[in-house]
């Protein structure tokens, strides 16, 4: 799930100014889960942008919208709408706001913005456990990410910061160092807490990162 | 190999606590600025005093006057500096290129730290690097005196440097804590300096299980001065991994308001003599925060001359 997070609504009238048709585009996934690009806030949008006397030509709101091809397909089903807009305005994330870039060639504006990879907790309650690294480690470590869950992202034990279980960055968050030696030691691995890990590859997945599947791959 | 430096006018650390010597360090923590007078008078003051002096790095993630050119400086009058190198603003080449520069100048002992976290200090928008940590730094180092850079590639000569380390005694959870120094100690760590010790029962206690793990690794403690009730109250609630007991901080509440630093002096003099006539440690780290001055004090009152340890 990618956690986004709506931008103020007077920052997102600044981005529209000088345009006065908009095509706004909600995402049926990660940002209808996070409550800023659903239905219902892509209908919030539509009507306060109206209040201050945009035109919205149109909205859409569909499972995905970082799928290119979906996306292109969406805006030849809204051609007319499409055509109409001076801008669109893009309400999840950073992925799905570029995926509507190569969609269209006039301007394209963030309403959102994309904070990270996370767990669902409950509704509302976001946790971020992977950071993407490129190269997992999880097996080293009970399955608790250090790279991730460690402000620090380092791989060999607690820095001076942990306090008591929690992170001198934010006392409201776990240390994860602590959260791994509890894992292990109940498996009865400490030998792996123990062992001495040399430098990340930092470079496993070099950015922008670029995968293409030989066999499964392409439409 | 041309070293930019004559010859080392003190003793290294090393040298010192090989030979079975109590080592007495200092700190000294560079300015925020271009003015580095207030800083040479500290260093002239103690550079006689102890027989090496820390130079923090961009302490508590807040941008000061840089612990390389600090130590060069200490260097430069005479001094022995102990260059503190923290993970957090450099990424592995630039540590390796101020190594290489620091072997150069003279540096001869380098302590090996991860780094504050960046949201605690003064630039809090800025990246955070962390590139490698305390333990990968070691063996960073023990790989440049092989004669090679972490990228596998042969130096065209090899630097040497004693390495240090820190540990928490007063950690909590203590066990993590205490796998990690064994670590650091199998990365190259040859000495360590302790976070701030205050209750010298727990300090005992972790000294036996460090003993236990390696005796022959060198450990110092750390000691800060105390300065009054407030300092204490603030350390107990926001730094993680220093604890001051309740003994301590009721001798300080008690002493009236302008007898409150001669308290902090009376109690880390104390301290040290502690760790001299019990033989805790192998010596001890005395940091003073700001207070620099009172260091030679401090010395006086516990009964300490370096000359004659």
């Amino acid at each position: 799930m990618i956690i986004t997070k709506s931008k103020p609504f007077e920052e997102v009238l600044k981005e529209l100014e000088g345009e006065s048709k908009i095509f706004i585009v909600g995402c049926g996934s990660c940002a209808t889960t996070c409550e800023t690009g659903g239905e219902e806030q892509v209908a919030e949008m539509k009507k306060r942008l109206e209040e201050e006397g945009k035109t919205v030509t149109g909205t859409t709101v569909y499972e995905e919208v970082c799928h290119e091809l979906n996306t292109k397909r969406k805006f030849r089903e809204n051609k007319e709408a499409v055509e109409a807009a001076e801008g669109f305005l893009v309400m999840c994330c950073g992925a799905g706001c570029q995926s509507v870039r190569e969609a269209t060639e006039k301007a394209v504006h963030p309403a959102c913005d994309t904070v990270f990879l996370g767990n669902i907790l409950r509704l509302g309650n976001f946790e971020e456990k992977c950071s993407l690294c490129g190269e997992c480690v999880l097996e080293d470590f009970g399955a608790i990410c250090p790279v991730t869950r460690c402000h620090k992202g380092i791989l060999n034990g607690p820095c001076g910061g942990t306090d008591n279980g929690k992170c001198e960055t934010d006392r409201e968050k776990d240390c994860a160092w602590t959260l791994i030696y509890k894992q292990l030691e109940k498996e009865g691995k400490l030998d792996r807490f123990s062992r001495i890990y040399g430098p990340k590859n930092w470079q496993a997945n070099m950015k922008p990162g670029r995968v293409i599947f030989e066999k499964k791959g392409g439409e | 190999m041309t070293l930019l430096i004559e010859k080392h006018a003190k003793p290294s650390i090393q040298e010192i606590l090989e030979s079975g010597t109590f080592l007495v360090t200092g700190e000294i923590g560079p300015p925020k600025g271009s003015n580095i007078d207030e800083m040479i008078h500290h260093i002239d003051l103690l550079k006689d005093k102890v027989h090496a002096m820390n130079i923090t790095d961009n302490q508590s993630s807040v941008m000061r006057y840089p612990s390389l050119g600090t130590a060069i400086l200490i260097k430069e009058r005479g001094g022995e500096p102990n260059l503190q190198v923290t993970c957090r603003d450099r990424n592995r080449l630039a540590i390796e290129a101020d190594l290489l520069f620091a072997y150069t100048r003279g540096i001869r002992s380098v302590l090996c730290l991860t780094g504050d976290s960046i949201p605690v200090g003064d630039h809090k928008d800025a990246k955070s690097v962390f590139d490698i940590e305390s333990v990968q730094l070691l063996q960073l180092i023990r790989n440049m005196e092989e004669g090679k850079d972490l990228g596998g590639n042969e130096l065209n000569e090899p630097v040497s440097f004693y390495k240090g380390a820190i540990v928490t005694p007063e950690a909590n959870p203590i066990e993590p804590q205490m796998l990690k120094f064994r670590k650091k100690i199998e990365a190259g760590a040859q000495w360590f300096q302790t976070q701030a010790v205050y209750d010298m029962d727990n300090f005992k206690r972790f000294m036996e299980q460090a003993r236990k793990i390696d005796d022959k690794v060198k450990i110092c403690a750390g000691l800060v001065l105390l300065t009054g009730p407030g300092q204490i109250k603030y350390m107990n609630n926001n730094v993680p991994g220093v604890f001051v007991p309740e003994n301590l901080a009721k001798e300080m509440e008690e002493a009236p308001k302008e007898e409150r630093l001669a308290t902090g002096i009376r109690i880390c003099a104390r301290q040290i003599r502690m760790c001299i006539d019990e033989k805790l440690c192998d010596g001890v780290h005395i940091m003073a925060i700001g207070k620099e001055d009172v260091v030679p004090q401090i010395l006086e009152e516990a009964g300490v001359d370096i000359t004659k340890l």
